[in-house]
């Protein structure tokens, strides 16, 4: 691959999982256990599609094709978009909105802070503005993964088997492939394995407060960086892309 | 000067009559407070429900810009209901009570929330008319008697004027687009616009509350007065974005100052309100299923609290 494509690639991941759990927490507007946390959600989800609006309008540019944010956001197919599988996944119940939220929070944390050393300016500049958005939600996750796990005897084991269930999917976000190491060589991309050890690091303090377990590591679900997804992918993309493909090229 | 009935009753009456308003602590006739829970906490339950016929719309926003501003504007919502259940809180009533009552049948929202958002076209409808709507009625309470009320009433004035503004120009982008859009558009008029007007409730003459509230300056403008004020504002709107009011009998009043508009039918009002309208079962079911799948999460948020209050007393 040329090195736009691969700097194209990289960057359409970074904004994919922001759009695709933006889309996922978004579905739980006006749904949630009370009003706080159905604020709380809501603004992450508001959040996390303003970085993704950032991140394909800046991936537009790199492509240099002359396509806009909308459509790579409303127009790609499911081989194209390049989110981990992890944030695809359904919200079930709370515990596993949280649980998801949380492997989620404190990767993209670790990840954004490294990313504002990269060479590449805009992806500082991306990663700076968006830095501070991106740590209250890594502390209000880990805040209800605390206070579940750390609650009555329900919420513990619902806490408890939402990761359990989930685990097999966090270990994608570290699996570096040539997209990875090509940008990492170049000086653009992150270094997966450190974020690997601060992420571990923080996850096993925060799971320890919780009293909760941490799950075994087993097989590792993965594809999504690839375009390869889960059944689930087809029915999300489905419901963002409706007006754009039942309306074709029309102005909103 | 003695604490009888009637000593506080004359000082409330003279707060009422010097514009002083009422706080938390005062002392204030029963009814007064039955009052202002009952309106308070109805006009807290219109935002949270509200925020399910929009919130509905926000995966399937046409752009990113769109959703990110209905994101937005529903996010807005839920804190209005944040700080009216906090108003309607210092009168006494916990906000768990006002959800049971909410959830029963028992308290009342805003019935437009009983409609369906069928198209996008609709979420600007509801934008321009409903929240221009509730923004008529919200400025004048921003000088309601009750102190907390009022109060919260200013912040939130500030976000529905947006939110008007907002769902204008989302109807306004479709006016002005392809003649599908435009017809997405009007058809979105045509089911909102009556609705809309039923906000303000019943006529004068048929409002059992209106009177008293306006005697205890909770209510400063009648319902009719309101509503003349909205269609005033709204009818130039529409003929700015080239679309048709449903309403043959609108026109310019020269004598009144004012336009005249057709009759409402206050028959399909109170079948909404009493029950009947499209969506009041679904709006209900939801609120249900969210309030009782999350007990559990509530409960676990109050025990850890608990456990922590506990750690730190014995360090
Ligand atoms: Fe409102
Ligand atoms: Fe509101
Ligand atoms: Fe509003």
């Amino acid at each position: 691959m040329e090195n736009k494509e691969v700097l194209f690639d990289y960057v359409l991941r970074i904004a994919d999982n922001a759009l695709i759990l933006g889309h996922r927490v978004s579905e739980l507007c006006g749904h949630g256990p009370s009003l706080e946390t159905d604020i709380g959600l809501t603004n992450i989800a508001l959040d996390l599609v303003g970085h993704a609006r950032v991140l394909l309008q800046y991936a537009a540019d790199v492509e240099g094709k002359g396509r806009t944010d909308d459509d790579l956001a409303f127009l790609r197919d499911i081989r194209e978009f390049k989110n981990v599988l992890l944030v695809e996944q359904p919200n079930g119940n709370f515990a596993n909105t949280i649980a998801r939220q949380f492997l989620f929070d404190t990767f993209n944390y670790h990840f954004f802070a490294a990313l504002t050393n990269s060479k590449d300016e805009n992806l500082v500049a991306i990663a700076k503005k968006s830095i501070k958005e991106v740590t209250y939600h890594y502390r209000y996750s880990a805040e209800w993964v605390i206070r579940l796990g750390d609650g009555t005897e329900e919420s513990h084991e619902k806490m408890q088997s939402a990761l359990n269930e989930i685990w097999d999917y966090a270990g994608e976000m570290f699996v570096a492939d040539e997209v990875d190491k090509q940008m990492l060589a170049e000086g653009i991309g992150v270094d997966l394995n450190a974020i690997k050890a601060l992420w571990e690091e923080r996850v096993t303090a925060i799971l320890k407060e919780a009293t909760l377990d941490k799950p075994e590591d087993g097989w590792i679900q993965k594809g999504g960086k690839q375009g390869k997804h889960t059944e689930q992918m087809g029915f999300v993309l489905a419901e963002i892309q409706w007006m754009q493909r039942a309306y074709p090229g029309m102005e909103w | 000067m003695e604490n009888t009935i009637e000593n506080l009753e004359a000082k409330f009456q003279a707060k009422l009559d010097a514009e002083i308003k009422i706080e938390p602590k005062d002392w204030m006739p029963d009814k007064y407070r039955k009052t202002l829970v009952r309106q308070i906490s109805q006009h807290a339950h219109s935002e949270i429900v509200g925020m399910l016929p929009e919130g509905n719309w926000i995966t399937r926003a046409p752009s990113l810009r769109r959703k990110i501003g209905l994101l937005a504007k529903v996010q807005d919502e839920g804190g209005h209901g944040l700080y009216l259940y906090s108003a309607a809180e210092t009168l006494g009533t916990s906000r768990d009570q006002m959800f049971e009552d909410l959830n029963s049948g028992k308290a009342k929202y805003s019935s437009i929330f009983n409609y369906p958002t069928l198209t996008w076209a609709d979420i600007g409808a509801v934008g321009w008319l409903v929240d221009g709507a509730a923004i008529m009625n919200q400025v004048m309470l921003t000088r309601a008697s009750y102190g907390p009320y009022a109060r919260a009433m200013v912040r939130i004035c500030k976000e529905e004027s947006f939110h008007q503004r907002q769902g204008y120009e989302i109807t306004m982008a479709l006016a002005q687009g392809s003649p599908e859009q435009k017809e997405m558009a009007q058809d979105a008029l045509n089911r909102w616009w009556w609705p809309s007007l039923m906000m303000f409730g019943p006529s004068d003459a048929e409002s059992t509350h209106s009177a008293q509230s306006m005697a205890w300056k909770i209510k400063r403008k009648s319902n009719d007065e309101l509503r003349q004020s909205f269609v005033d504002a709204t009818v130039p709107q529409a003929e700015f974005l080239g679309l048709t009011l449903p309403d043959k009998d609108l026109k310019w009043n020269e004598e009144r100052g004012h336009y005249d508009y057709g009759a409402i039918d206050w028959d399909e009002f109170w079948q909404v309100v009493k029950g009947g309208g499209p969506c009041n079962k679904d709006r209900l079911k939801v609120r249900n299923k969210a309030y009782n799948e999350g007990a559990w999460v509530r409960e676990a948020a109050m025990a850890h609290a608990e456990k922590r209050a506990e750690r730190k007393k014995n360090n």
